[in-house]
């Protein structure tokens, strides 16, 4: 089993484990992300159909609708939510539910942003864990 | 260098201006230190996205801050709410869905807001100005307001909009500063024919065409022969905010940032240029229609809401006609903008044709229609982009013509003649 362990910067720290799914492409949780289930259903997106939930969720950058925090939002008070999101650079969107999940739930989830030469060294189904100072550790078999 | 607060920005931190205040100072701190703020600035308006109705979470945050007695600073516009509450009887939208959704709204209202319930607040009286300082949501309107007017937003999600109009306050970031606001990527158009620029959908298109190779970096379009109208612009905005995370684009020549190509660039050189040809023009309208065959249930128009240029100019297109009565035919806008179609007479006109109207939201934010209906034709690219994920249903693009002659045949046509090599 290969490890490989990337220095990402924790903008929302925390601790969290998973499989990742992982795509260059970026997404809107408003039409992309059904909270009810945690499934990716964007259908012009290469992750659509794909159940995130628990999941460690890598895509760049969140695109489109200004309500993609109120769907993380939900997804993180219904359960749904992946148990954290890789992305390349610091996504206010998501940022911003995982905030006040804090404030109204005590339930932020871990957000870290990797450069963009570590973000393509994530592959679909590797496992995945994210530590509270922004380290990355990729296990892949 | 670490965020600087004013001494009245510690005073609300510390609770000095009640529980509400706080709580949304705290957010608004957090999201500045996230975003590398070094310090925030005032805001002079701001619209509220939160009011989308999507579920529990959202409902309780605003009552959260409803009960703790928030009260907003600046003039503060609200978005399209999850529920028309005067006709969603009508559709198939459940008692249960709205009145989680009327909750949302009277949390919103008891805040000392305008309730214009509309995501085109650009065509209501608190219209920004050029240069004016604001905090707003919904994407469409954020690019409107920076790019058409040249107010300065950023793109701020929803949740946060209402921390801003509660503390008068933003961060000083992104395109709240100058020197964010120049061009990044250069488009050119390259022979595309006068007839198809003075037409209605070629703005969509671009829009939708824009968002896909932009992303979120400003592009300056150039090259453009015609001056387009501002519905036009709307319509480009929308799409390009929904295919990409657009916030900010120029227009050589008609937006106001972009009186000259140095302009827009600030006298930079553009990082990349590309040459938008009538393929890839093509492409990105193929991209916009899902449906399979030419079957139609349903025409919708209205994203972003319809303005009353917009009602103007449908009302002779479906004048003394008669839609096919198989089809529904259904335009969104605001109560204000509907107001005053009903006075300029449009309303008559349209209703004789028999087409609906529902106001304060849309397809997407409510769950209106029924599940006969699966096959939508509609003249917004944004409709298009988001109903296949958001609604699982069929939508087909077209003009604004296209989609009066499909509802008057009760099937899918559209004039091919512009867009042909």
């Amino acid at each position: 089993m290969a490890e490989l362990i990337l220095a990402g910067k924790p903008f929302i720290a925390g601790a969290g484990k998973g499989i990742a799914l992982v795509s260059s492409e970026p997404l809107s949780f408003w039409g992309g992300y059904d909270w009810k289930t945690g499934e990716i259903i964007d259908r012009r997106h290469p992750l659509s159909g794909l159940i995130a939930k628990d999941k460690v969720l890598a895509i760049p950058f969140t695109r489109g609708s200004s309500t993609t925090t109120a769907v993380l939002l939900e997804a993180i008070r219904a359960k749904t939510a992946p148990a954290a999101i890789l992305t390349t650079a610091t996504d206010f969107f998501f940022a911003l539910a995982s905030i006040v999940a804090d404030e109204l739930y005590a339930t932020p989830i871990p957000l870290v942003a990797l450069t963009e030469s570590d973000f393509v060294k994530l592959k679909t189904g590797d496992e995945v864990e994210v530590r509270e100072d922004g380290k990355v550790v990729v296990r892949r078999t | 260098m670490t965020l600087q607060l004013s001494d009245k920005d510690k005073a609300m931190l510390r609770g000095d201006e009640g529980p509400a205040t706080m709580m949304a100072m705290s957010i608004l701190v957090r999201m500045a230190e996230v975003s590398g703020a070094k310090e925030l600035l005032d805001i002079s308006g701001a619209h509220i996205d939160s009011t989308v109705y999507i579920g529990e979470a959202g409902l309780e945050f605003a009552e959260r801050l409803a009960s703790l007695g928030a009260r907003v600073r600046v003039p503060t516009t609200l978005n399209v709410s999850g529920l028309d509450e005067h006709h969603w009887r009508e559709w198939a939208v459940n008692a249960e869905w709205a009145r989680q959704a009327k909750r949302q709204m009277d949390a919103y209202a008891s805040m000392g807001t305008i309730p214009t319930w509309t995501c085109a607040p650009y065509q209501t009286s608190e219209r920004p100005q050029f240069g004016q300082q604001i905090a707003w949501g919904e994407s469409n309107a954020i690019v409107f307001a920076n790019s058409v007017i040249g107010a300065r937003t950023e793109r701020y999600p929803d949740l946060f909009d209402i921390c801003c109009a509660i503390t008068g306050r933003a961060p000083a970031i992104g395109l709240h500063l100058t020197e964010n606001r120049a061009g990044e990527l250069l488009l050119r158009l390259k022979d595309i024919p006068r007839a198809l620029q003075d037409a209605d959908d070629f703005y969509p298109v671009l829009g939708h065409f824009i968002g896909k190779i932009a992303r979120d970096r400003i592009s300056v379009i150039d090259g453009l022969a015609v001056s387009p109208a501002e519905d036009s612009l709307k319509a480009l905005g929308a799409a390009a905010a929904s295919s990409g995370g657009v916030a900010l684009f120029h227009v050589v020549g008609v937006t106001p940032e972009a009186p000259t190509m140095d302009a827009a660039f600030q006298n930079l050189s553009p990082r990349e240029t590309v040459d938008v040809t009538m393929d890839l023009l093509r492409e990105a309208r193929r991209d916009l229609t899902h449906t399979e065959d030419d079957e139609l249930d349903m025409v919708v128009l209205g994203s972003p809401h319809f303005s009353l240029t917009e009602f103007k100019t449908l009302a002779p297109l479906v004048a003394g006609k008669r839609k096919n009565p198989r089809v529904k035919f259904l335009v969104t806008s605001s109560r204000a903008m509907t107001q005053l179609a009903k006075q300029a007479g449009y309303l008559d006109v349209l209703q004789a044709f028999g087409a609906q109207l529902t106001v304060d939201t849309c397809i997407l934010t409510t769950p209106m229609l029924p599940p006969e209906i699966q096959r939508l034709m509609t003249n917004s690219a944004k409709f298009a982009y988001y109903t296949p994920g958001l609604l699982g249903r069929q939508m087909a693009f077209g003009s604004l013509k296209d989609c009066v002659n499909s509802a008057i045949e009760g099937r899918i046509v559209r004039d091919e003649s512009l867009w042909l090599s």
